[in-house]
């Protein structure tokens, strides 16, 4: 009971700290106790300024009464809290630059930190929108032979469906499906997956309206004409009528009916492409107007699978394999045997492990900023401590606890890191809003959103960033001797202590920052590389006409020679081609070919398993291919001539070394083709990969299929568009044409190299930051404190050598031995580095130097202006100071 | 002599034992009695009479008002309440019992084990 009274009384006590009162009752009652000791005195006959002197030296030290008044008075922790803030906001006040620059520099680590945590939040943390993702796999061949995603052909995936013990559920995807959608007058050219009746329920989504199709459905090919709209199909195309359930559209020309629309957060089994439709592979043929449901050879299946409870992925892989042996004993023409793995699905099949590795390295480096701004601060702040260890001892002798000090000390701290930390979250804010804006990361749905758990972290880096750099000048006062620090100079011993630790901090923050640094060095080196790759065509100056024509055969071959005619008609056109697909836009795969003579079309027997392009004549010359010999295809090439075909120099190379390549056969698709044409290497999935080998065959011997227009002019790209669209739409009305710059649809392949340069180039920049006021505010301090010094060094005659040296040599010192400390951290962090950035080779002598180079120049930079106050010691103005 | 600070624990009771035999005191009143009573072999210090002035009003042992001092001087002055009577008699009794407790440590003689 007494102690909740007293409880009541305190929290009442510490209300009064707002009202500014709190000191009021004390003073009057010193007053009256001073008054009265001294009436006392002067009645035994001491003279009044006596007595009240005497009295007051009774009362001791008030400082201390204070405190301990205050103890019982409010309720101290928060008391002292508030205290201290509102005495650190005054202090801070006092020194703005200071508090600048430390709010600047953490705003920038912290900031950095919640913007990479923020993309590893949005692409690692969050999981696939499907029930259990922890349990889904995707199959994944061991081997090359194959694209990205496609791992099996649709009879393998149905046996191992059939036959695998390990999974609850199996569903195969082709996510390459494209289709015209016409619904009274609307015409969309959309993009989609078809899956398996099993898709939907082992995945265990729910659909927003409708339902979903499911195995019961499939009656064999062409049986299970329904279509599931994505939300935002929905929404955009068929304004979110539910009516629309029921209702049957065109795909393809063959008609399908909605049957259910999805849940808005779900998007397939892929982070980055979101599909628009789920129609069941069954349908394949009206679909894509050829089927792989029967045919062994045919790679066009992504198979998902859910394990069964208990079941390991170890376990599940072995069971696969075997059945995999099974097939190959079985099958023995078709089926090669190929081993097979389990990976989570979502990040682009095998791309998912770099993906991760670069963020997790890019968090590294993220961490290690805010390391380096802590090491920066925390020296700023343990010098700015021994700048105030006279006011800071004056406080001691006055009776303020040590323990008081070291609070005042951290609570600054805190204040700014809190400042900072609120900073860096609303730049990352921005800078996160910006970028979720920008149209790449907008086609590949990576939008990274501040949710909770961003706030989170941002909390947390800043919590730590203020205790570890709050720490050390805190344990500084406690330590300190205000006895020492009244007696006007710090003796030596103490500050030799003092300096070996900040020596330390700003050799770790140099060796941190030259790290960094480092990395964006050879960040930017490999992205100027990769854009100097010779890519074997030249996007610039070249337009895309994609148009869904949805004719096959001599048709189609007709409809895209009248188009090519137009275009070429339009002035200023200087080519015009057309090819199956444009590299970079994934789907390829190896497709095998033998030599003349082999008659036993087994994968095992193949002499090459090259990329097959089909072109019309024209589309070398339009996307600026060159022909090293022989010809182009030609439009007398058709089904009933001889087979021929263009292949690249590494294709010649593979097959027949140096002997010349025209004239040559080979086999594909069991047809034998002629060589009639070598063309330069290029590019063809991805920046990253080895000279492939290449085939470019005329569509006209092809099984034929939709075509990209490729349009080279000299004119501005609106200008095409316009004219492109124009022209074209006269000679295939109702069919939608899309119309892009080359160069823009290739942003996306450059994203990765880009983004990695653009985070590296920015935290290089930050560390550079970092150094200059690490190096600036350790030299300009130590050549402050040491003015005398210096003076006295001139006075008798030191050479500027000698007083450089003595102001500015430590500082340097520390620059040289970071430096190298950095550099081989760096070479160490290769492989991290490697995952990063194309390329990266920490070796490179341009990047060394340049590192070496960038370093010394910041370390100069950052001393030249306390070395030049050091020279400008005026010793006679000197000595008189003080 | 160096005159001995009062004994930490000890000033509550010499404070609610003051008040209970001479009435309303101001701070000084209260330091210079106990001193006196002590025949000037203690010093009470403010640093810590204050606060525990403070204290005992907080838990309801006493009550505090402003009021004219013998030369018409403004002081606070502090009086025992109800509760502080019966604060003074448990820490009475609680004193006498810890006394009793020592007085018979130093009586004892090896004989008497």
């Amino acid at each position: 009971m007494r102690a909740l009274r007293r409880f009541f009384a305190r929290l009442l006590g510490a209300m009064n700290i707002f009202r500014g009162d709190e000191d009021e009752r004390l003073r009057e009652e010193m007053e009256s106790h001073i008054a009265a000791q001294a009436e006392d005195s002067i009645r035994y006959g001491m003279t009044a300024e006596e007595a009240h002197r005497r009295a007051r030296m009774k009362m001791g030290p008030i400082e201390a009464v204070r405190e301990s008044y205050h103890a019982e008075k409010g309720l101290p922790f928060v008391e002292v809290v508030l205290r201290d803030v509102r005495y650190a906001f005054r202090v801070l006040r006092k020194s703005p630059a200071f508090t600048v620059v430390a709010i600047v520099t953490l705003m920038l680590g912290i900031g950095a930190n919640v913007v990479v945590f923020s993309v590893l939040n949005a692409i690692l943390l969050h999981p696939l929108e499907v029930s259990e993702p922890q349990h889904l796999y995707q199959v994944r061949h061991k081997a090359w032979m194959t694209g990205r995603l496609l791992t099996t052909s649709y009879p393998a995936f149905e046996d191992l469906r059939r036959r695998n013990t390990t999974f609850s559920a199996m569903a195969g995807i082709y996510g390459y499906s494209h289709a015209k959608l016409n619904w009274h007058n609307l015409a969309l050219s959309i993009a989609g997956d078809e899956v398996t009746g099993e898709y939907f329920d082992l995945l265990g989504v729910q659909p927003q309206v409708g339902r979903f199709f499911h195995a019961a459905d499939e009656r064999g090919p062409n049986s299970a004409p329904y279509v599931v709209l994505s939300d935002a199909l929905w929404r955009s195309a068929f304004h979110a009528d539910p009516a629309i359930v029921g209702a049957v559209v065109d795909l393809n020309k063959h008609p399908f009916t909605v049957v259910g629309v999805t849940q808005a957060r779900f998007h397939g089994t892929e982070q980055f492409v979101w599909p628009d439709y789920w129609v069941p592979m069954m349908n394949q043929e009206q679909m894509e107007g050829w089927d792989s449901l029967h045919n062994r050879t045919s790679v066009s299946v992504t198979a998902i699978g859910r394990l069964k409870p208990g079941v390991t992925p170890q376990q599940a892989t072995d069971n696969l394999n075997a059945i995999v042996s099974e097939l190959a004993k079985e099958y023995p023409d078709t089926d090669e045997g190929q081993p097979l793995r389990l990976i989570h699905p979502g990040l682009i099949g095998d791309e998912g492990d770099v993906i991760r590795g670069f963020l997790w390295s890019v968090t590294a480096l993220a961490l290690l900023v805010l390391a380096a701004a802590c090491a920066n601060l925390s020296s700023l702040f343990a010098a700015r401590t021994a700048d105030r260890s006279r006011e800071l001892a004056l406080r001691v002798a006055l009776g303020s606890s040590r323990r008081r000090m070291a609070g005042q000390l951290l609570t600054e701290a805190g204040l700014v890191s809190i400042m900072g930390g609120v900073a860096g979250l609303g730049g990352a804010y921005l800078l996160l809003s910006a970028l979720n804006r920008w149209h790449p990361l907008v086609e590949s749905h990576l939008v990274a959103n501040m949710d909770v758990r961003v706030y989170l972290a941002g909390l947390a880096f800043t919590l730590v960033s203020g205790l570890l750099f709050g720490l050390l000048p805190a344990r500084q006062a406690m330590r300190s001797s205000p006895l020492q620090s009244l007696k006007s100079a710090p003796t030596d011993q103490l500050h030799v202590g003092r300096f070996a630790m900040r020596d330390i901090l700003l050799g770790v923050q140099i060796a941190i920052c030259t790290l960094l640094v480092t990395s964006s060095f050879i960040a930017v080196r490999g992205m100027v590389r990769a854009l100097h790759v010779p890519l074997g065509f030249k996007p610039r100056g070249a337009m895309l006409v994609g148009m869904e024509l949805g004719e096959s055969g001599d048709l189609m071959r007709e409809k895209q020679k009248s188009i090519i005619d137009a275009a070429l008609s339009i002035p200023g056109v200087d080519a015009v081609g057309a090819v199956n697909r444009t590299p970079f836009t994934g789907g390829l795969h190896g497709i095998p070919i033998f030599r003349p003579g082999n008659t036993d079309f087994k994968l095992n027997n193949a002499a090459l398993a090259p990329y097959v392009f089909q072109m019309t004549p024209g589309y070398l010359e339009a996307a600026n291919t060159k022909l090293l010999s022989g010809r182009d295809v030609s439009w007398q090439d058709a089904a009933n001539t001889p087979y021929v075909a263009v292949v690249n120099q590494t294709f010649a190379q593979k097959m027949w070394g140096d002997t010349p390549a025209i004239g040559q056969h080979f086999i594909l698709s069991a047809h034998v083709t002629e060589v009639v044409g070598v063309v330069e290497d290029g590019k063809y999935h991805d920046l990253e990969e080895s000279p492939q080998p290449v085939v470019y065959q005329p569509f006209a011997q092809s099984d034929g299929g939709e075509a990209i227009f490729v349009v080279r002019s000299d004119r501005a790209a609106n200008e095409m568009t316009a004219a492109l669209e124009r022209t074209l739409s006269g000679i295939a009305p109702n069919v939608p044409i899309g119309v892009e710059s080359w160069a823009d649809s290739l942003d996306g392949e450059l994203l990765p190299a880009r983004a990695a340069t653009a985070a590296l180039g920015a935290m290089g920049l930050l560390a550079a930051m970092l150094a200059v006021t690490g190096i600036f505010g350790m030299a300009a301090y130590s050549v402050s404190k040491r003015m005398k010094e210096l003076g006295i060094r001139v006075a008798l005659g030191a050479r500027k050598v000698d007083v450089m040296s003595a102001a500015v040599g430590r500082p340097i010192f520390l620059l040289g031995v970071g430096s190298v400390a950095g550099l081989l951290a760096g070479v160490f962090a290769a492989r991290l580095l490697g995952q990063i950035v194309y390329q990266a080779n920490p070796r490179d002598p341009l990047v060394v130097g340049g590192a070496v180079l960038t370093m010394a120049v910041l370390g100069v930079a950052a001393a030249a202006i306390p070395a030049r106050r050091a020279l400008a010691v005026d010793p006679s103005k000197l000595m008189r100071e003080e | 002599m160096k005159k001995k600070d009062v004994q930490q624990g000890t000033l509550t009771l010499m404070v609610l034992k003051t008040l209970d035999v001479l009435g309303p005191l101001h701070g000084y009143g209260i330091a210079r009695r106990i001193e006196q009573i002590s025949g000037e072999l203690l010093s009470v210090n403010q640093g810590t009479l204050y606060p525990v002035l403070l204290r005992l009003e907080q838990e309801g042992a006493i009550a505090s008002e402003w009021g004219e001092s013998e030369n018409n001087r403004r002081a606070r002055f502090y009086r025992l309440k109800h509760a502080g009577e019966k604060l003074l008699k448990a820490e009475r009794k609680e004193w006498e019992q810890t006394a009793a407790i020592i007085a018979r440590f130093f009586e004892v003689k090896a004989e008497d084990l």
